[in-house]
């Protein structure tokens, strides 16, 4: 079998080199063409009409007068009379115009009729709730009662995070054309070889016969890999409009409505250790809403899972409002919001920097000692030994400085992959693979790698993705997408490389398996004077180009990747207690990873993780209203996000050893953002002196906090 | 968005003839930077739309008499930049960069700040401008985090958008309206009006008139604006305060502290003023005028936060305008 294995460390010229993304220019200039940009003759537009309640019966709908409007082309009907809508922006019928102007004109010209029906849209007080919590049954490890009685310390906290949206700056939509019995469709997604096999289900239609392609997308976060009801429905609207391709994306509104939302998380905590800070019992009631269907279920206590003694009750809420999606790490932001502010809090009363506190229980993590150096290492950055003061002790000013912790784990791994390479006899190298690139960089390490393996510049590679007549790849999420591509790409070059190999041995006078690539050249190895150019070395394929293609294996990956990652974070802020307002100082991530193909895109991941988490933590939140059921902030402007100058100063902090080089590549995409809001939170604390429980870190909850209100 | 008729007249006589004598039959296109969203969201749907940005008369900034003439049509960066806006009235070219988005100040006009509809979300989201249920606001039972905390005895609960009108309250200035039969001057404590029912706005301007220009008095004041913002970016105020202060010597002749954001319209705070008069400006007198400013305060049952912004906002204010100079 050939030798799959990357290359040693030091001997990589391409991988491991901070490298711009290949599609930066591209993006920049706005010759990138998105799905939403695609514009081609005859193009018709479809919007949505979605139900203004949280809660009713559709009991008639008229689309007579919408159907006779000038360049209507089709209306379809989405939820007849008698439909139960559960949530505000459902889909209750879709047109296809000349315009989108018309468009949205006829979908006020349909008259629906509604039954309204009592709603419950908001979950953060369990007691107003009535019904629609449902229990799961109460977990019992060890003797929690006891070990709380024999506790020294312990201390009671309540937190709270709330439904978050996912805020793609491209909305859900796509573009589908029909081409006689054959789909072209261009969705926005993060899935584009599974999308296709989606929306064949839910036709009834051969899945072979639709072609998916899309070069960019402009956001997913973990909600964009279904072909959707609005893909459905896009897909219907060409059919009754004489055949033209139809282009639905949601609007703004319904995008924040219906597209998917991050589950909040309530708990009360209660936490007991030894005076000496060793966590001895857990104990915790959450709460949480993922909508009508349920789902949010934070694993607590996060990463200290080893807590000798817990008691855990978890109830679900319904409510009349938009479904959940996953959202970069599921369920462990919240988890590691509850489990470190409730740590954080237990450190104040031990009167102990919380740095110790992780410390002296990292042997409660399945990773202590890459956690204990990561622990020293982010209080190197942030200088946190001399800077640290014990909670509340922070000036007489008005603007009291705070530094908080928090920490994380994640899987990645890497997803199901082929991958194809192409050696053509002028020399020119393809590399084929139904992947996707999310803004991530994944086109520049497919690129590195084949360069890397082939001795080649990035630009002797021509790369195609985004297309499903390319060999099929996962879907990106749950940060498996670096590792399942590295590794099919890896073995797709290495496959052709050896091909090439064998076509040029003969004229080198060695043994195939005694030849390399090195610096565009055919090499007898360690021996540059028996060489052939890369050029002249493919004319010896004659009229044959190499075809060879590259698997990730997931049961046995070979080393290429692995999974099981940890980090710290820690964040510097300043509260002005006049006015509640939080800004961010510095913020720090130390992460633990694999393999690093592109230390700059690894590093931009991780950049944007803790942007994203430092808008959680001081803005983001989806107002409902309990008199109508509406998202108040549906919108951009009081759907709050940070602009540049709200972030502060982010120093990312790579573990890139070679003894986690061995490992092989690890995802990096969702664990860095999972403890941001929780280090804010804890920072936030220890700044003016009392726990602010609920995110996001406002200035309505920073005061009431100050002034011992309820918040 | 409905479809409408778009005129473009070239002088303030022809655009005066183009507006209707109710609202919704045409409405006043300058920066558009509301506008095109309201009109998306069919919360205005004008049969006719009148750009007045083409009207040269409209523009620029220039001294007339004892005034500083400001165009209706200058934007909000114009504005901000002016060097006798900067000289002359800090708190004007304060509030003006409190509009965080260069893009909006580059669009945006004085004028269509002084007119801009409430942001209240339950305006924003189709429930009307009073947020009428069954008779009834959807405001103090609902969510009320941003919304007024003085004139809030119903049934207007929103607070006035306005970034220009606390400054320009305090500074005493007025707005020139002008209609197809003449025109009128407005002290602009007068535009901002409080409406009562669904149908008024929450301005004195008329349907068939035009808001054409600002004059501010060039009295000298020690002048200031201080806006409370939870974010550096694009964000409206929490709270704000802009004051102006007739000195005499080092001590208060007469001083002007009005609030923004708190109310339907600029709040005038005069027991702050009172409490000034005669006295000089220190972190104590200021706290006493910030604690005065806000005694009256009806906060709902979510802002009350917004009380203690209001009173950091004067106190701020007040000490940034006795650092400066006018």
């Amino acid at each position: 079998m050939p030798n799959y294995a990357w290359p040693p460390m030091p001997s990589r010229k391409v991988m491991g080199k901070p490298t711009k993304r290949l599609d930066g220019p591209q993006k920049a200039s706005g010759k990138a063409k998105y799905s939403s940009d695609l514009n081609q003759p005859g193009l018709l537009f479809a919007t949505i009409l979605s139900c203004p309640h949280a809660h009713a019966r559709v009991t008639s709908i008229d689309t007579s007068e919408a159907e006779r409007l000038p360049g209507v082309t089709a209306v379809r009907v989405i939820s007849p009379a008698g439909t139960e809508v559960q949530w505000e922006g459902t889909e209750i019928a879709a047109v296809a115009a000349t315009s989108e102007e018309i468009a949205k004109d006829a979908i006020r010209k349909i008259k629906v009729r509604y039954e309204v029906l009592p709603h419950v849209v908001k979950e953060d007080d369990l007691s107003r709730v009535g019904n629609r919590a449902k229990a799961a049954g109460e977990q019992v490890t060890g003797d929690p009662d006891k070990a709380f009685q024999e506790a020294d310390v312990t201390v009671e906290g309540h937190y709270g995070i709330p439904v978050i949206n996912h805020c793609c700056l491209e909305p859900h939509g796509q573009v589908v054309e029909w081409n006689g019995d054959h789909i072209n469709f261009y969705p926005s997604t993060q899935n584009v070889s599974g999308i296709g096999g989606d929306l064949a289900k839910s036709l009834t239609f051969n899945p072979a016969n639709i072609h998916t392609r899309m070069q960019y997308v402009g956001g997913g976060f973990g909600s964009k890999f279904a072909a959707d009801r609005w893909g459905v429905e896009c897909a219907h609207l060409p059919k009754m409009s004489g055949g033209k391709p139809v282009k639905l994306f949601l609007d703004r509104a319904t995008e924040m409505q219906i597209a998917g939302n991050r589950p909040s998380a309530f708990a009360k905590i209660k936490v007991g250790a030894k005076r000496d800070g060793s966590i001895v019992a857990w104990e915790s009631e959450s709460w949480a809403t993922g909508g009508m269907g349920g789902g949010g279920m934070p694993p607590i206590p996060y990463v200290f899972t080893e807590i000798p003694n817990k008691r855990l009750r978890h109830s679900a809420v319904a409510v009349n409002a938009g479904p959940v999606r996953a959202w970069r790490a599921p369920n462990h932001p919240q988890a590691s919001f509850l489990t470190c502010s409730a740590l954080e809090d237990l450190a104040a009363k031990l009167k102990m920097d919380p740095v110790d506190l992780f410390d002296k229980n990292a042997g409660l993590t399945a990773r202590a000692e890459v956690y204990r150096a990561q622990l020293k290492k982010g209080a190197e950055i942030m200088d946190w030994k001399r800077r640290w003061h014990p909670r509340g002790e922070s000036g007489s000013g008005p603007v009291k400085q705070g530094m908080g912790l928090a920490i994380n784990t994640w899987g990645g791994g890497g997803h199901a992959s082929q991958c194809r390479c192409n050696i053509h006899p002028d020399g020119t190298v393809e590399v084929e693979l139904c992947s996707q690139d999310l803004g991530t960089g994944t086109r520049t390490i497919i690129t590195m790698v084949a360069a890397e393996t082939l001795g080649l510049p990035l630009g002797a590679i021509t790369l195609k993705i985004g297309d499903s007549v390319l060999p099929p790849s996962g879907g990106s999420g749950g940060s498996t997408t670096v590792g399942g591509v590295s590794s099919s790409t890896r073995k797709a070059t290495v496959n052709a490389l050896g091909k090439l190999f064998a076509a040029v041995a003969p004229s080198l006078g060695a043994q195939p398996d005694q030849l390399e690539a090195v610096d565009g050249r055919i090499q007898v190895k360690g021996n540059s004077a028996k060489s052939l150019t890369w050029q002249a070395a493919c004319r010896k394929l004659g009229a044959n180009k190499i075809s060879e293609m590259g698997v990730n294996d997931q049961r046995n990956p070979q080393g290429l990747n692995s999974s099981g990652v940890g980090g710290i974070q820690m964040a510097d802020v300043s509260v002005d207690t006049e006015t509640g307002i939080v800004k961010i100082n510095k913020f720090v991530a130390v992460q633990d990873c694999g393999l690093i193909i592109n230390p700059k895109t690894a590093e931009s991941q991780i950049f944007g993780a803790a942007i994203m988490g430092i808008c959680g933590a001081l803005f983001e939140e989806r107002i409902m209203d309990v008199q109508t059921g509406k998202e108040l902030n549906a919108d951009m402007e009081f759907y709050k996000l940070a602009g540049i100058a709200d972030i502060g100063d982010i120093v990312v902090h790579l573990d890139i050893t070679p003894e986690h080089d061995k490992r092989g590549v690890v995802g990096l995409g969702e664990p860095p953002v999972i403890g941001v809001i929780a280090s804010i939170g804890n920072a936030v604390a220890n700044a003016v002196g009392v726990r602010v429980p609920r995110a996001p870190f406002t200035p309505d909850r920073v005061l009431a906090a100050l002034e011992g209100r309820n918040s | 968005m409905q479809a409408f008729e778009y005129a473009n007249p070239a002088t303030i006589q022809e655009a005066v003839a183009l507006l209707g004598s109710r609202w919704g039959e045409a409405d006043v296109l300058a920066g558009g930077t509301d506008q095109i969203s309201l009109m998306k969201e069919y919360l205005h749907t004008p049969q006719r739309v009148v750009n007045i940005k083409n009207i040269k008369e409209l523009g620029g900034i220039h001294r007339a008499g004892g005034n500083l003439r400001i165009g209706a049509t200058v934007t909000l960066d114009e504005l901000m930049e002016n060097a006798e806006v900067r000289r002359a009235f800090p708190s004007l070219h304060q509030a003006a960069e409190g509009v965080s988005s260069p893009q909006i100040r580059n669009m945006g006009t004085v004028g269509g700040d002084l007119c801009q509809r409430p942001r209240c979300w339950y305006y924003r989201n189709g429930c009307g401008l009073l947020a009428m249920k069954d008779g009834r606001s959807l405001v103090p039972d609902g969510e009320n985090k941003y919304h007024a905390i003085f004139g809030n005895s119903g049934p207007a609960y929103f607070v006035s958008a306005s970034s220009l009108g606390p400054a320009l309250v305090a500074l005493g200035a007025k707005v020139k309206l002008v209609s197809a039969s003449g025109s009128r001057e407005v002290a602009v404590e007068k535009f901002f009006v409080t409406p009562q029912n669904e149908q008024s706005r929450e301005i004195a301007l008329l349907p068939n008139e035009l808001l054409t220009e600002i004059l501010v008095p060039l009295a000298p004041t020690h002048n200031a604006t201080y806006e409370v913002r939870q974010k550096e970016a694009l964000d409206w105020p929490l709270a704000a305060a802009s004051v102006a202060l007739k000195m005499k010597g080092s001590t208060v002749a007469s001083a002007r502290v009005v609030l923004g954001h708190v109310a339907p319209t600029p709040w005038p705070a005069a027991q702050a003023d009172q409490a000034l008069a005669g006295k000089a400006i220190t972190a104590e007198t200021a706290e006493e005028a910030a604690k005065a400013a806000v005694a009256g305060a009806t906060p709902l049952s979510q802002n009350g936060y917004k009380v203690q912004l209001a009173r950091v906002a004067v106190k701020r204010a007040l000490l940034q305008a006795a650092r400066g100079r006018a």
